[in-house]
């Protein structure tokens, strides 16, 4: 790891002023900065702490949404009573990411900004091509072990995919991105790799996350977050969703639905046209398998990471029957 | 050029002195500046959990925290948790009459981390355990020991 300098910012507005500076990184909860410096991906001059800025960490609940300071950390954003109670597949999508160690450091605004963990990003010096680490030398993954690469939303230039949980269930439920001087949808905030691979995400230099605001709903109150991996806990997804469902009066039509997937895109990936198939309609097990295979829309293999195509969908299923009591 | 920070750290109820680059991590700082060894370096990328320790009472990973990042607040390492007499924390009693290790390697990080889950309220059944130590590996093998030494202190405390 190349040395830095490390100073604590007094304020949001000295934070952006210095994090502008060539070299220059935010230090939140550190699990990304750090791992990734150590990894040779990042080389930062100077680390900026942004942990000790006052205000930034409060949970607040009412009746149109959360409101979640960006340094709120994701193991207090889990436990919260009001997040467990009206976000359902928010708090279980934390508790089911990392261990509860990177639960007590990683803050929310981290968690969204952390990077993909294709292993030809994270290994500069066995692998000099990744065009998402240093634009325009090339793609290491194409043609290399591919089986935890993403099937959607990729291109000639990149196939990493986006490897977070908690943003799949913000993107579910149209939470938005704080970035103090302009909010963006948490599905705009996130960008698919096209020819600039490098950009994750809309965050321009000198914006910081402030905070993630998520609308309160009836969907999202009945939701949850299923995460299929290659081992019980602690792991990355194979593929995972986020769900919630409202019925009509009935108890059977779907009055409104959102999904969304993670482990199998370049991006938290929102599945609208299984919405759209199923809003209106009565749940039963053969539509809700029919309408699932509508996620994988567009779908591109690389080797093995076919199997995610087969997965995803039945994953998407098992969640909505959970939700609608038919699992 | 070197640059150094002068950091004062409270680890185990004590005020702690030192001088180190910035980029030194609490672990590295616990290791070789302190010489406070019971932490130990597995993965050294918070993939492993061996290098558990307390801050302000929550388990973190030392080697993804940086030592000037903590100063100010109080850390705890498994050199500190039995008493001054010597008698052992009931975690640490638990894991040597569970025989809850093998090599003994990641048991400090495993400790550490069952402490906190105990705190916590996290060991309320051998699935809750295992789930809630999930970021400790042991590469022996000793998990089945470990759940029943976590499950004998929590059901004690």
């Amino acid at each position: 790891m190349r040395d830095f300098s490390y100073s604590r910012a007094t304020s949001a507005d000295q934070a952006r002023q210095a994090a502008i500076q060539s070299g220059a990184m935010l230090l939140a909860g550190g699990t990304t900065l750090l791992d990734l410096a150590k990894c040779g991906v990042f080389e930062p001059e100077a680390v900026i702490d942004i942990t000790h800025l006052p205000g930034f960490s409060d949970i607040e609940m009412d009746a149109a949404g959360a409101r979640i300071g960006a340094l709120a950390k994701m193991g207090e954003v889990a436990d919260h009573p009001a997040i467990r109670a009206n976000f359902p597949a928010v708090s279980e999508s934390l508790l089911l990411a990392a261990s509860a160690q990177l639960r007590n450091m990683a803050t929310v605004g981290g968690n969204l900004l952390q990077r993909t963990r294709c292993p030809y990003f994270r290994d500069p010096a066995t692998f000099p091509a990744c065009n998402k680490r240093s634009p325009g030398s090339g793609c290491s993954a194409i043609g290399g072990v591919t089986r935890n690469h993403a099937v959607l939303g990729t291109s000639e230039a990149c196939i990493a995919s986006y490897p977070g949980d908690l943003a799949v269930a913000l993107v579910a439920f149209d939470a938005s991105v704080d970035l103090g001087g302009r909010t963006v949808l948490a599905d705009e905030f996130f960008l698919t790799p096209g020819d600039r691979p490098d950009r994750d995400t809309v965050i321009e230099p000198g914006e910081m996350i402030a905070g993630i605001v998520i609308p309160a709903s009836p969907a999202a109150k009945n939701s949850t977050y299923l995460k299929v991996r290659d081992r019980q806990s602690y792991e990355f997804a194979a593929a995972s969703a986020a769900v919630g469902l409202e019925l009509e009066e009935d108890g059977r039509t779907v009055r409104d639905i959102r999904v969304a997937l993670g482990g199998v895109a370049t991006k938290p990936w929102r599945a609208r046209a299984v919405e759209q198939a199923l809003v209106g309609k009565a749940l039963d097990a053969a539509s809700v398998e029919k309408a699932s295979r509508l996620a994988m829309e567009g779908a591109v293999s690389h080797g093995a990471n076919r199997y995610k195509i087969e997965l995803a969908p039945r994953v998407v299923a098992r969640a909505i029957l959970q939700m609608g009591g038919l699992a | 050029m070197t640059r150094t920070v002068h950091l004062s750290l409270e680890i185990n109820g004590k005020t702690r002195e030192l001088d180190v680059e910035p980029r030194v991590t609490l672990l590295d700082a616990l290791r070789e500046h302190l010489e406070l060894t019971g932490t130990k370096k597995g993965c050294d990328q918070g993939q492993c959990g061996a290098c558990t320790v307390h801050v302000d009472g929550k388990r973190v990973l030392s080697c993804l925290t940086l030592a000037a990042q903590v100063e100010g607040r109080q850390i705890a390492t498994i050199e500190g948790l039995a008493a001054e007499n010597g008698d052992l924390h009931p975690v640490q009693a638990a894991f040597l009459e569970h025989d809850a290790f093998q090599c003994g390697y990641c048991t400090p990080g495993q400790i550490m981390s069952a402490v906190a889950c105990i705190r916590e309220g996290h060991a309320g059944s051998d699935e809750e355990i295992r789930e809630y130590m999930a970021g400790n590996l042991c590469r022996c093998g000793a998990y089945n020991s470990i759940v029943a030494a976590v499950r004998e202190a929590a059901e004690a405390a």
